[in-house]
Parts: C-alpha cells; structure tokens; sequence
C-alpha cells in the first residue's frame, strides 16, 4: 500500500472555443442526409452521399487532432481543455451547462471514434454499395458518431446522458436498418429494451449519487454533510432561488475554493471528492442507507448502466443478436466504440469506484465471469459474425476485470487496443461477408486465404492481437490487466474483504484467454484454409478452376466498365471474362468506388458462385486498422522491461486520479516475466488446439468430439439456453402481467368507461328532458297565456260603437255601484 | 198634486234612460242620432228644473239654448257621418261600420 505521492490539487482548465466543433461536423453530416441526402442521392449518385459523411468524420478527426496537438503542448497535470457553451439549466445553488471537457482520457476516446469511425465509414463505402438507402445508413452512422462524442466529451452527467441515450438510438436504429426483416427489427427492439435496463440502473445511481451529495430537497438535519463547515452557507441560501449560472455559482457553498455540494460536473465532482479537506469523501464514505453502503450502491447502480450499454451478464444478450445490422455498424458501434461506453464511464468515476472495495469487486467479478461465459459460448458458433459478438462480450469482461481491480489505465488501454483488432476483424469479416455474396455461416466458406490475401492477414493479424501474442497490441494491455487482477489483494464483496478474489479472476482470465485464442482461430481456419465450401447449397454452374473463377470474381467488380454487356452477366459470364483478368484488375478500384450500377451489381450478385476480394475502400481501412493494432503495441511497452511507466499509462495519470492510489501489490519483475509467459502460453495453446483442429478443415476429431459430447455442444451452442430463460423468466411473466393488463383494461376499465358513459348519457337525457319540457315549457307557457290571453281580450274590441258604449254603461253603472256600497 | 223638481228629474232621467237605450240597441244610425237627441233634450229637462227650482236667474235657460244649438250642430255632423257611412258600406247600419276593430 503506498499512499499518493503529493496532495490532489484543483485541475486547471485551459479553456478552449473549438471543441464544439468535434461532434458538430458528424451532426451538420447526419443532419444534410437524413434531410436531403435521398435527394442527393437521386440527383448525383450515391458518391455525394457518402463524401458528406466522410468529410464530415475526417473534419471532425481533424479538429480532435488540433485538441490533441495542443493538449500534448500543455503540462501533463493541466490537461484539460474546457468548452462550455451554455447553461442548460440552474436550479438553486445547481448549474448545469451544455459544455464540452477533453481531458487525456476522453481525448484517447475522441481519437479513437473519430479516427476508428473514419475508417469505418471509407470501409462502409465499399460495404453498403449495393444498399439502396445509402443515404439513411451514412445519416444514421454520423448520428451515432455525434452521440458517442457527446458522451465521451460531455463535462457533465447532462451531457453523457444525451450522448447515452443517443447512442443507443442510433444503435437501435443501425440494428434494425434493414426493418423490413422482422428478426432484424426485433434485435433492434432488444437491444434498446435490453439498454433501458441499464439506463435505469444509470440512472437511479446519478440521482442517488445527487442526493448523497447533499441534493436532498429538504434540508437535513443531523448527521450529514450540511453539518460540515460550509454548512452555514448552504443553510442560508437553501431556500434561495438563483436565475442565472453566475448567481447559482455565487450561492453555491465552496471549502477551499471548491465548490462542494450536488452538481453534475465530472470536473467539480472529481475536484470535491478527490480533495481531502472539503469533507466530501469521508461523509460518503461514512454513509449508508438501510444498511448498505451508499457509496457501494451508486456504484453498483452506475455499473448496472455499464452492463447494458456494454453488454456484461446479465445484459449482454442484445449484442449477439445486435450482429443483424450492417458488418460496419457491428465493428463501429458494437466492437469499438459504444460497448466500451460503460468502461469509459467507470475509467471516468474511477475517483468514485476507488472509494468502494465492494463496488470494485463486484465490477471484476461480473467482468471475469462475462469473460470466461461468453468466450465458452464462442466455441462453437458458426455464423463469423456470431463468434465475434460472443468475443467482443468477453472482452469487454477483460476491460470491466481491468478497471475493476483498479488498474483503470490498464482497462482504458484494452478499450484501445480491442478497438484496433476488433474493428479488423469485424471489418474483415464484413469482407469475407461481402466476398462470399453475403453468407456469413463459416461452414459455408473455407479456402479463402487464395481468393482474399489482404483480408486474411489483416484478420491473422487481428487473431495474434486478440490471442496476446507480444507482436501484437493485444498481449500488453490483456496481460497488464491480468496481471494487476493477479496482484489485487483489495477487494471486497458486501463488504467483506475478499483477498482471493484477484488471484481467482486471474486464473478465469487466462482460461478465457485461452478459450479465446481457441475460437478466434477456429474462425480463421474455417475461413481461409481449406476448401471453399460456398457451392454445396448453391447453384454450380460457376464452379470452375480456380483461375477463371478468380477471373469471374474481378469482372464482378468491373460492372462499370461493363455494364454494355449486362446480358453476358447474366447467363454464365465466367468464361467470357477469364482472359483479361489483369485488365479487370486495373479497374476494379475504380469499379469499387462507382454507385451507379448498382442494380447489375446486386443482379450479378445472386449468382455468388466465387468469393473475390473486396474493393481497395474496404482492404485499404482492413490494412489501416491491422497496422494500428500493431503500432498501438508501443504505447503499452510494460514497465518491467523498460523500467519506465507505459506511455499510455503516463498520458492517462492526470485523468485516472485514483490510480495512484489503488494498493497493488509489488511483485518482482522475474514474477512479471513469468506472467507474461503464462499469457503468451494461453493463447498458444488455444491456437494449437485450433489448429489441430480446424485447420484445412481435414481432422475429423471435431466432429467425433461433437458426437460424443452432443449434449453439451447443444448446451453451449445454443448459448446456455440463456434466450430461452429470458423468455420464460423475463419475458413470459411480463407478458402474462401484460395479458392481465389486458384484461383489466378491457373488462374493468373499459366497463368502467362505458358505466361513466352509460350514466352519462342518462344524466344528459334526464337534463335534456328538464330543458325541453320544464324550461321550454315555462317560456312557452308565458307565451302561449299571452298569446291566449291576447285573442280573448282581442274580441272585446269588436269596432262597433255601440259594444263600447255598453262598456263605457258598464263601467259607469259599477262606478255607481260601487259608490253605493262603499259609502 | 204640487209639481216638484223629482218629477221633472225623472222626466229628465227617463228621457236619458231612453235615449241611451236608443242609442245603445238602434242599428239605424238615424236612430241613433235621435237617441243622441233625446240625451240632449233630456239634460236641457234637467237644466231648466233646477234653473227654476233653485231660484232666480236665467243661467239654466241658456245652457238649455246652449245645448240645442249644439244639437242642431251636431245633427248637421252627425247626419254628414251617416251619410259617409252611408256611402261607404251602401248601408246604415252601424253594425256593418266596424273598421275601427282592426
């Protein structure tokens, strides 16, 4: 245990007026295809299309580029470059601005989306030329790069919540791209079911995390933070209201300069906890509620928000069937970039997790134990794609092992080197998709190393990466992380300390590791060595040698050039164009980057009889990506051999403040050494078992072994039955309580409706009754009396004088009468 | 029998009496003028009773004068309405002249 070597300071902020134009340009690009990009594409060809988007991702790359390049000019304990834009809310002494942070943390992550995200879209161009929506494809691909910036560059709890959420939609919205599959629309609506989950967790740990700062609406009395010394203050100004940021700033109470209290700002809330003598860190170390650790619980909430958005057991069902969406969608959002969002947001809390061993232990437990499941459920896929998606959820189980024992950098790290050889080999799955005429079941492919050289180096390279061998990134940061689980006597579960723990992650860790490097070259050796076995289901009339089949394969990309003989494509055109296969050759870039045919392209399409090798777009960002994931190797070089820190580690220090003080143990750099070794010896094992296995596609012991362990093979295969347990605790109950919603509605509800109509209507015929006979008949009584009255007394004017002089006698005679008896 | 001035008002009085009954029920308007007539003559019988009766003076004998000129006047009018009546709706009868109804 050592302790931090000097007092944690304020971070100083250089404030900056351009990091807002990082996730505008991805914006302005989704924005001009969602609008107008059908249009466009109508008017000049699905070029235009793709060059918004494009140019939009490398402007933005460029511009993080700038950040980056002044970032690395400043002192490494001052950067962080701030650009607030405006206040999105104040409520009292709380302030919440709409503003952006980079500090070495989310700069490695705007590199990585940004410059990853790049490639991702050069290699869409290649990818999706066939898909008639283009423009909705590349408009929903920048909206997700917008989101995912957001969330990594948000100074605030605000801002990554936007970006959150964003990602997710444009994540569902990717998935389910093609929606008129109904499967495809249904794992779009999983997964954002699945991630609501999630967000919940996320969520409830913000809001508890607010009020354990002393957000509580009321105040508290007793024990608690506003009994601290800055209490008189926020006493006073509890009830006062603020109307502007710079009065919510002036009411919020500050120890020592720092503002102290509920807020959202990552920077302020770091600042707060991580500075001893504001107070802050020992009440919420000191709080518990009912029982729990409070601390422990906002952690644990916070990471269930992980395990959705980053697929950990038991959320992670969403990613597999997330595979539905178009291969770069698969390597963009659900390799590289959105499923490490919760690894991002615990590397950012890491001053929080730090403070509770529990919530540690349980992030490395889930992480070693999503590993370790979904490494096995890997074993024997089939669909490439499949096996790829159970790899980038054992993965992401290394990435929650790394940060979850504390060795945040270590963890930050695999996020970067996983996203290097994952997108490879996504994308280069994505190629053999595209070269074998969109199958994606191994079984079906074979032999491809012939038909696809650059495709399958790029993806041997990315194997070694992800197998830990110390020629590629993967070994360094996999075996920093194991070795840091290994070294990790601190952690805890319900509180109770759990030495073992460490030591027993490390053992799951090089298991998984092994299991790993076992079916990642099981994948490599179904599809490039052996026999191409695309033609058993299909059509054989294009089954040649392989020369002219080759050949056939070129001319496929040379539609453009052409397209005059359309009729020749369709009715077996290989011999037609085996002679000048060089000549198609010369063309194919160029056939590559032209839209304009794409109906002869799909049409040629179905015939699939070879696979060939994809267009430059997609074989250049292939090899990109292959040489990144081996020059990422060095940022990683571990101390042991240099005897200085990773410069990745150094880079990341200023970011992961609670790294220093995460008590490792020491061990010997011999002991190092030996890890090492057992790492290297994992993955070799795994690709010798592969090998003797799968290679050239002759031993027949897998298939023996399938025969004899059936049940078991069934079991995993069909991924624990976890689906179906889903469907029978999850899914099942919430829809009977559905069905009996249902019925409620419809027998209760909807008869309560009708009763209040029925009753209704009564009061209202009864009230018309009284306006039509009692009110209308008073008036028209006073009418009709008169009306009466009016013709009787109509008579007595007869126009005859002498009827008026009976009158007039009448009257004289009463008045006489009257005369008479009154006297 | 002395004479007094009840004999003469209930001359006077008869004489009205009857003159209203004509007036009131002849359909003749030429009767009808004549009840007017008999009204008049009966107020002059009053007029002239209690000039005598009430002692000296001329002042009952010359409304009586008064009151005949004026019926003279207004059996003139009187007999030009009848006329116009007569004119008017080819009868005399005063039944027939109701237009005042309407």
């Amino acid at each position: 245990m050592h302790e931090t070597a000097h007092e944690l300071g304020r971070i100083a902020v250089t404030n900056v007026g351009y990091l807002w134009l990082i996730p505008l340009f991805p914006l302005i690009g989704a924005t001009i295809n969602a609008l107008v990009g059908w249009k466009l594409q109508q008017l000049f060809g699905k070029k235009i299309v793709h060059r918004i988007a494009v140019t939009a991702m490398f402007a933005a790359f460029g511009v993080a580029l700038v950040a980056f390049s002044q970032m690395l000019r400043l002192p490494s304990e001052e950067r962080f470059l701030q650009d607030t834009l405006w206040n999105l809310m104040t409520a009292g002494r709380m302030t919440v601005d709409f503003g952006f942070a980079l500090d070495p943390l989310s700069m490695m992550m705007v590199l990585v989306i940004t410059g990853i995200g790049s490639l991702i879209h050069v290699f869409s161009i290649g990818y999706m030329h066939d898909e008639p929506s283009y423009w909705r494809f590349f408009s929903y691909l920048n909206l997700f790069v917008f989101a995912m910036l957001l969330l990594v560059m948000g100074d605030n709890f605000a801002v990554m919540f936007f970006g959150w959420e964003g990602v997710g939609l444009a994540s569902y919205l990717l998935i389910s791209f093609w929606y008129t599959d109904p499967e495809k629309a249904k794992a779009g609506m999983k997964a954002f079911v699945a991630n609501r989950f999630g967000d919940f967790g996320f969520l409830a740990g913000l809001f508890l995390l607010f009020w354990a700062l002393g957000g509580a609406w009321t105040p508290r009395t007793g024990s608690g933070l506003r009994n601290n010394d800055y209490q008189p203050i926020a006493e006073l100004n509890a009830t006062a209201g603020a109307a502007t940021a710079a009065q919510a700033h002036a009411l919020a109470p500050a120890v020592h300069d720092v503002k102290v209290g509920p807020t959202m700002s990552f920077r302020e809330l770091r600042d707060q906890v991580v500075i001893e003598s504001t107070g802050v860190k020992e009440h919420l170390a000191g709080s518990t509620i009912w029982g729990v650790s409070l601390l422990t619980l906002v952690c644990i909430l916070l990471f269930v928000g992980a395990m959705g958005k980053s697929a950990q057991i038991p959320l992670y069902v969403w990613l597999p069937d997330a595979m539905a969406g178009p291969t770069p969608v698969s390597a963009l959002i659900h390799a590289a970039t959105m499923v490490t969002a919760g690894v991002y947001m615990v590397a950012r809390l890491n001053f929080l997790f730090a403070l509770s061993p529990s919530a540690m232990g349980w992030v490395a437990l889930i992480g070693a134990a999503t590993a370790i499941f979904a490494a096995s459920i890997g074993f024997f896929q089939y669909d490439i794609k499949k096996v790829l998606a159970y790899s980038t959820v054992s993965q992401l189980g290394f990435m929650f092992i790394g940060v979850g024992v504390g060795a945040y950098w270590a963890g930050a790290y695999h996020l970067l080197t996983h996203a290097f050889f994952k997108a490879t080999l996504f994308l280069g799955s994505g190629s053999v998709i595209l070269g074998c005429h969109h199958e994606q079941d191994m079984r079906k492919m074979g032999g491809l190393k012939k038909h696809m050289p650059i495709t399958r180096w790029t993806y041997l390279a990315a194997c070694w990466a992800i197998a830990g061998f110390p020629w590629m990134n993967g070994f360094y940061s996999k075996d920093e992380i194991l070795y840091k689980a290994f070294t990790s006597g601190h952690l805890a579960l319900f509180g109770v300390p759990t030495p073992w723990l460490g030591p027993a992650i490390f053992v799951v860790g090089i298991v998984a590791a092994t299991g790993t490097s076992f079916y990642m070259f099981r994948s490599y050796y179904m599809t490039f060595t052996g026999e191409y076995r695309g033609n058993a289901g299909h059509h054989d009339e294009h089954n040649e040698d392989p020369h002219s089949a080759s050949a056939a394969a070129m001319s496929h990309l040379s539609v453009s050039v052409h397209a005059s003989d359309g009729a020749v494509h369709a009715d077996g055109h290989a011999h037609g164009h085996a002679a000048p296969a060089h000549g198609h050759a010369v063309h194919a870039p160029a056939a590559a980057a032209a839209t304009a045919h794409a109906p002869a392209h799909d049409d040629h399409g179905h015939h699939g009889g070879t696979p060939h090798e994809s267009p430059w777009t997609v074989t250049l960002v292939l090899s990109l990506l292959a040489l990144g994931s081996f020059f990422t190797l060095f940022l990683g070089i571990p101390m042991a051999w240099t005897g200085k820190a990773p410069i990745l580690e150094h880079w990341l220090a200023p970011a992961l403040t609670a790294q220093e003080g995460v008590p490792f143990q020491h061990l010997s750099h011999t002991t190092e050494y030996m890890f090492q070794a057992i790492g290297v010896l994992a993955g070799a094992v795994g690709w010798f078992f592969a090998m003797l296995l799968f290679k050239d596609a002759k031993s027949e012991v897998p298939a023996r072994l399938k025969e004899r362990f059936l049940g078991v093979w069934t079991v995993v295969y069909e991924k624990y039955y976890v689906d179906e347990l889903y469907a029978v605790a999850v899914l099942k109950p919430s829809l009977k309580v559905a069905q009996a919603a249902s019925w409620f509605d419809s027998n209760v509800i909807d008869r309560l409706v009708l009763l209040t109509g029925t009753v209704t209507r009564v009061v209202a015929n009864l009230d018309g009754a009284i306006d039509k006979y009692l009110v209308d008949g008073a008036v028209n009584a006073v009418a009709s009396v008169t009306q009466e009255c009016g013709r009787y007394l109509r008579s007595l004017q007869t126009g005859k004088v002498q009827t008026y002089l009976y009158g007039a006698l009448g009257g004289a005679l009463v008045v006489v009468l009257l005369n008479f008896l009154i006297s | 029998m002395q004479i007094s001035l009840s004999h003469f008002l209930v001359v006077g009085a008869l004489l009205f009496a009857f003159g209203i009954v004509t007036v009131a029920t002849r359909r003749n308007a030429v009767g009808v003028l004549m009840g007017v007539e008999l009204i008049l003559n009966g107020a002059n019988v009053n007029f002239v009773a209690f000039n005598h009766y009430s002692g000296g003076g001329v002042t009952g004998q010359v409304f009586a004068l008064f009151v005949i000129v004026l019926a003279a006047a207004e059996a003139a009018v009187g007999l030009a309405i009848v006329l116009a009546i007569f004119q008017t709706f080819k009868t005399i009868d005063v039944r027939a002249a109701d237009l005042m109804r309407e």
